[in-house]
């Protein structure tokens, strides 16, 4: 198959999965909404944690696979892998911002204020900035094996800063609920919420795959356009 | 190893030796740095907030922002003329040239941070007594990590459209761990408290080190190398 026959084949399977995990996800909103217990001293307000928490898990997913794939590209030299990673980041940089605003929202009703500078908003808004440099630094340069390399070094350091960064901001007091589920002991949520966000968490998880192969599809294309230019 | 000591050494000789004929570049950084000094003097109200409560926040914000534009400068004078093409055909290890200029770079923000620490002390009417080796060590200690992050940066920064930007846009999250630990290691300095209450900041900051400076030595030869 031609580079431009399976960009479109990329962009066309992921539209096709992003549009199935966007009615998913409307389904989801009904799940929480209809057929999830109100929480007792949150009432709806906590209903944005089904989508704050999966928005959250799939940025860090995003931005992991950033970090694993820069590692495999400086040792491969494969130029999917780069094109995976810069795709990632986008969706990573996109999950984010539902995660920055959603926090905010849920935040001012609850603890009072719309930002704190606890270990957890701290990290993650780090981490935000990171990617959103990573962003910058790939339009800002030409060349695609530089952009490709220079990339893959911030994404490497970037994995390596990620304990740095929890560990300084750690020693502050933390304000964040605590997790009730990724924790050493059981899940403390109860069935019926947990059954929702897990829900919700897949949804996302398939949202974000449809966007990254959307994104990898276009990716896929400008490199062709980039190599039949050259060629001319 | 001590070959590429011997190496490193030569290249950071060079932009020292370099730096010291124009000196235009370090003086406007330490004057840079005592701009930034004197624009927080009236940034804060002083009936309102001791100098001293103020004090680590301003000194770590200046030496930050002094670092950058002394950063920034590094790899833009191996642009001229394509020296770096010239420095990266000599049968040199890409490490050592990273480690050369590395230590070319803590020559330089170590010298505006020498000059700024007076000036700081008084700007600010700081009494450092005891806690001057402290704060010496701890300047160094924070200083090495975020210049090596920086030196990598800056050598892909000048690649760029709008590199000025493009570096501190890179490097201020790299800042955060060491900035963090060194304000609190200065604040408790200061305040005289007994050295098991900065023991947990000394040893991030001394990981931070090691894992950058290793980390960016290693990966220097994937910026530089076509």
């Amino acid at each position: 198959m031609s580079g431009a026959a399976s960009a479109r084949a990329f962009v066309r399977g992921g539209t096709a999965i992003t549009l199935v995990a966007l009615l998913a996800l409307a389904g989801v909103y009904v799940l929480a909404l209809g057929f999830t217990p109100l929480e007792a001293r949150q009432g709806l307000a906590q209903k944005i944690f089904y989508l704050h928490v999966p928005a959250a898990w799939s940025a860090l997913l995003a931005y992991s696979l950033v970090g694993l794939c820069s590692g495999l590209y400086l040792w491969l030299n494969d130029r999917r892998l780069d094109r995976f990673a810069a795709s990632s980041a986008e969706v990573g940089v996109a999950f984010g911002v539902v995660m920055l605003t959603t926090g905010p929202i849920w935040a001012k009703p609850i603890w009072g204020t719309w930002w704190t500078w606890d270990a957890r908003l701290t990290l993650t808004l780090f981490l935000f900035f990171l990617f959103v440099g990573y962003l910058a630094l790939r339009a800002a340069l030409h060349d695609p094996s530089e952009r490709a390399r220079f990339s893959a070094v911030v994404g490497v350091l970037g994995l390596l800063l990620v304990p740095f960064i929890h560990l300084s901001v750690y020693l502050f007091r933390t304000l964040h609920p605590q997790p009730v589920v990724l924790k050493p002991s059981a899940p403390s949520l109860p069935p019926e919420m947990l059954r929702t966000l897990l829900i919700s968490a897949l949804v996302f998880v398939m949202l974000y795959v449809g966007l990254v192969t959307i994104r990898y599809g276009l990716a896929l294309a400008e490199d062709e356009r980039e190599g039949s230019l050259d060629a001319a | 190893m001590p070959d590429a000591i011997r190496l490193a050494l030569a290249i950071a000789a060079k932009d020292v030796r370099a730096e010291l004929r124009s000196r235009t570049a370090l003086l406007s950084a330490v004057v840079f740095a005592a701009l930034v000094l004197v624009v927080f003097n009236f940034a804060r109200d002083p009936t309102a907030l001791a100098a001293v409560d103020l004090a680590p926040s301003v000194l770590w914000v200046t030496f930050a922002l002094a670092a950058m534009v002394a950063l920034n400068r590094a790899f833009t004078i191996e642009r001229e003329n394509a020296a770096l093409d010239g420095l990266l055909l000599a049968p040199v290890p890409r490490g050592a040239v990273f480690l050369g200029k590395l230590l070319a770079n803590l020559a330089f923000v170590g010298t505006v941070e020498a000059v700024t620490l007076p000036l700081f002390v008084l700007f600010f009417n700081v009494d450092l007594g005891h806690a001057l080796p402290g704060i010496v060590g701890v300047t160094a200690l924070a200083t090495i990590g975020f210049v090596a992050v920086g030196t990598i940066f800056s050598a892909m920064a000048v690649r760029t459209r709008f590199a000025e930007l493009m570096l501190p846009v890179l490097l201020l999250p790299f800042m955060v761990p060491p900035l963090i630990g060194a304000v609190q290691v200065t604040a408790r300095l200061l305040d005289g408290r007994p050295l098991s209450e900065m023991l947990g900041w000394l040893r991030l900051l001394a990981l931070y080190d090691v894992v950058f400076v290793t980390l960016c030595t290693m990966a220097f030869a994937a910026v530089v190398d076509e």
